[in-house]
């Protein structure tokens, strides 16, 4: 099973970048998601690509922890969701790399560049939750209105009109 | 784009004047979605997909709605393709929970996922058929989906949008017995179409014999429909080595189904990574290496059959027994934690990450659509050919323009 080769990514991956894992979520069955610093994302994710044989992103998910109670805080958590079909081993199982960003001035660098199929999914994590990625190339809203200027929707302080 | 290989763009008048223009949202057939093509005479010089014309927020929804009031809305996004939907939502909730569903709930379960495959694909062929000028595959697509649909209501109450898995199992079981005017109308549409009464196994009233025959019926359909539309000229003159994506291009772009099946990589969810009952059954993948067209559409032929195979196999083998849990109030609480559930849907892998802080409501809830992922494959395939090889190229894709925009 896939479970065993990913946990020993995860063990490589401490090996060989041990001060920029900053916390890990390995459940067999749930999740195995891994917390690196956001300014050695662009090393880690290559070393993924080229040596592990990580060939895509399945999807690029915001997640808003202003509002969580335990782990909380005010940043913003941006997981890439990688998938491998190079790796005959790595098949089955899903690697969630996950960075924490700044509430007040999320900015991260784009991996379009790395991996292509990042880019419509980066889009839709810039406009709701405004997080900036730098060097993508047509960073702009794509699901939303052109002429929203509220507050990124999936933010928790975006309350629904009418529900609350 | 950064992939190694430019694509090379033959236009007849080098330097000349370009023309952009809006292709949608009143998009002829599917929802509301808009690509802004840009022509060279009638070369695709540049396309842009537009998604978003019906965003709902459905993730942010989620957050306001509780556990088990969630199941019904997420099923909108891709109503004909309704199970699959919420399958991986209630697969991540139930790793929350830490539930296992009763060995029937998986049966059940995955012969609604399997009925909702062959509904969606040929609801796509449908549309296929009639963007490519062959109504005749419309209709013939439209009515037999018909009782794949009666046969969706006979288990689950509802022809789609059944919420019908719930985290530990599913709402109902299925009948014992179909009514008598089904079936009669069943045989009488089964001398029509094939011309001869069913002779298989003798129909009646029980439910196992008639899911039996109605999937018999379909194979034979499925051949008609080979004679008809996929062997025909109409089909094959405007699919074949048209909107070729290679192999690598589509691991690169993160392509997801039929489409990524369809370019030569042997990747299924159901196999991969399986759950439910498909540990239990046995069934090929449906793989072909051309990457045109004509292949991702033999894709999705091949996959109705082994749809048909799954069904006829776990009819055969579901076991008696409960089909849930226990009977969920409205609200819930599930322990804290995230999780992710996936499954493959009738248009390619869905992924569901889930996560809960102990309340009563989810924290965040990420769906990732095999419609989403597919959107880079529009300007991909569509750059560089001519503007009436879009509606092939489009449909091909089987893009689903509401899942995309949630």
């Amino acid at each position: 099973m896939g479970w065993m080769e990913l946990r020993e990514v995860v063990e490589d991956l401490k090996k060989k970048f041990p001060e920029d894992i900053e916390g890990e979520v390995f459940h067999e069955k749930k999740i195995t998601k891994i917390v690196v610093r956001k300014e050695r994302l662009m090393e880690i994710a290559k070393y993924l690509r080229d040596l592990h044989g990580f060939d895509h992103v399945k999807g690029v998910t915001g997640v808003d922890l202003v509002a969580l109670k335990e782990g909380g805080g005010p940043y913003i958590e941006v997981i890439y969701h990688l998938g491998s079909i190079k790796n005959e081993k790595l098949v089955d199982v899903i690697l969630n790399i996950s960075i924490r960003l700044d509430r007040e001035k999320p900015l991260t660098k784009s991996l379009y560049s790395i991996w292509p199929s990042v880019e419509y999914h980066e889009r839709e994590v810039y406009e709701m939750f405004g997080v900036v990625f730098e060097d993508h190339p047509n960073l702009k809203k794509l699901l939303l209105p052109e002429y929203w200027m509220d507050t990124p929707p999936l933010r928790k302080d975006y309350k629904v009109p009418g529900r609350d | 784009m950064v992939l190694e290989e430019k694509k090379v763009i033959h236009v007849y008048d080098e330097g000349g004047p370009r023309l952009s223009f809006s292709y949608g949202p009143q998009h002829p057939g599917t929802g509301h979605f808009r690509m802004i093509v840009t022509v060279s005479g009638d070369t695709v010089v540049d396309l842009e997909p537009d998604p978003g014309f019906v965003h709902r927020g459905e993730e942010k929804m989620a957050e306001y709605k509780t556990w088990i009031t969630n199941i019904p809305h997420f099923e909108r996004p891709s109503i004909l393709d309704a199970t699959h939907m919420v399958l991986p939502y209630c697969l991540a909730v139930e790793k929350l929970m830490e539930v296992d569903p009763p060995e029937r709930a998986k049966y059940l379960r995955t012969i609604v996922a399997e009925l909702d495959r062959i509904a969606s694909h040929l609801y796509w062929f449908s549309l296929y058929g009639i963007f490519l000028g062959h109504s005749t595959m419309f209709l013939w697509c439209v009515n037999d989906r018909e009782f794949i649909l009666d046969l969706s209501q006979l288990i689950t109450g509802q022809r789609f949008t059944h919420a019908y898995v719930i985290p530990g199992g599913v709402r109902n079981d299925a009948p014992k017995t179909v009514p008598k005017d089904l079936v009669k109308e069943f045989k009488i549409y089964y001398m029509h179409m094939i011309g001869r009464e069913p002779s298989q196994e003798e129909l009646n009233e029980d439910f196992k014999k008639y899911v039996l025959n109605v999937a018999d019926f379909m194979d034979l359909r499925l051949d008609q429909y080979y004679e008809m539309f996929f062997d025909s000229e109409i089909f094959i003159e405007r699919t074949r080595g048209v909107g070729v994506l290679k192999r690598e291009d589509a691991v690169k772009l993160g392509i997801p189904g039929t489409t990524l099946r369809a370019s030569g990589v042997s990747f299924d969810t159901r196999v991969a990574d399986p759950y439910d009952a498909y540990p239990y059954v046995k069934f090929k993948i449906a793989v072909r290496t051309e990457g045109d067209c004509y292949a991702r559409a033999m894709v999705g032929f091949q996959e109705m059959r082994e749809s048909l195979n799954i069904i006829r196999q776990t009819v055969e083998q579901m076991p008696e027994g409960p089909v849930k849990v226990k009977q969920h109030p409205v609200v819930i609480k599930v322990p804290k934690g995230e999780a992710i559930g996936r499954a493959e849907a009738a248009r390619g892998e869905i992924i569901f990450y889930v996560v809960s802080d102990g309340a009563d409501r989810p924290y965040r809830v990420r769906m990732i659509t095999p419609s989403f992922r597919l959107l880079p494959a529009l300007p991909h395939l569509s750059i560089g050919s001519r503007i009436a090889d879009i509606p092939p190229i489009y449909w091909s894709l089987n893009y689903w323009p509401v899942e995309t925009d949630r």
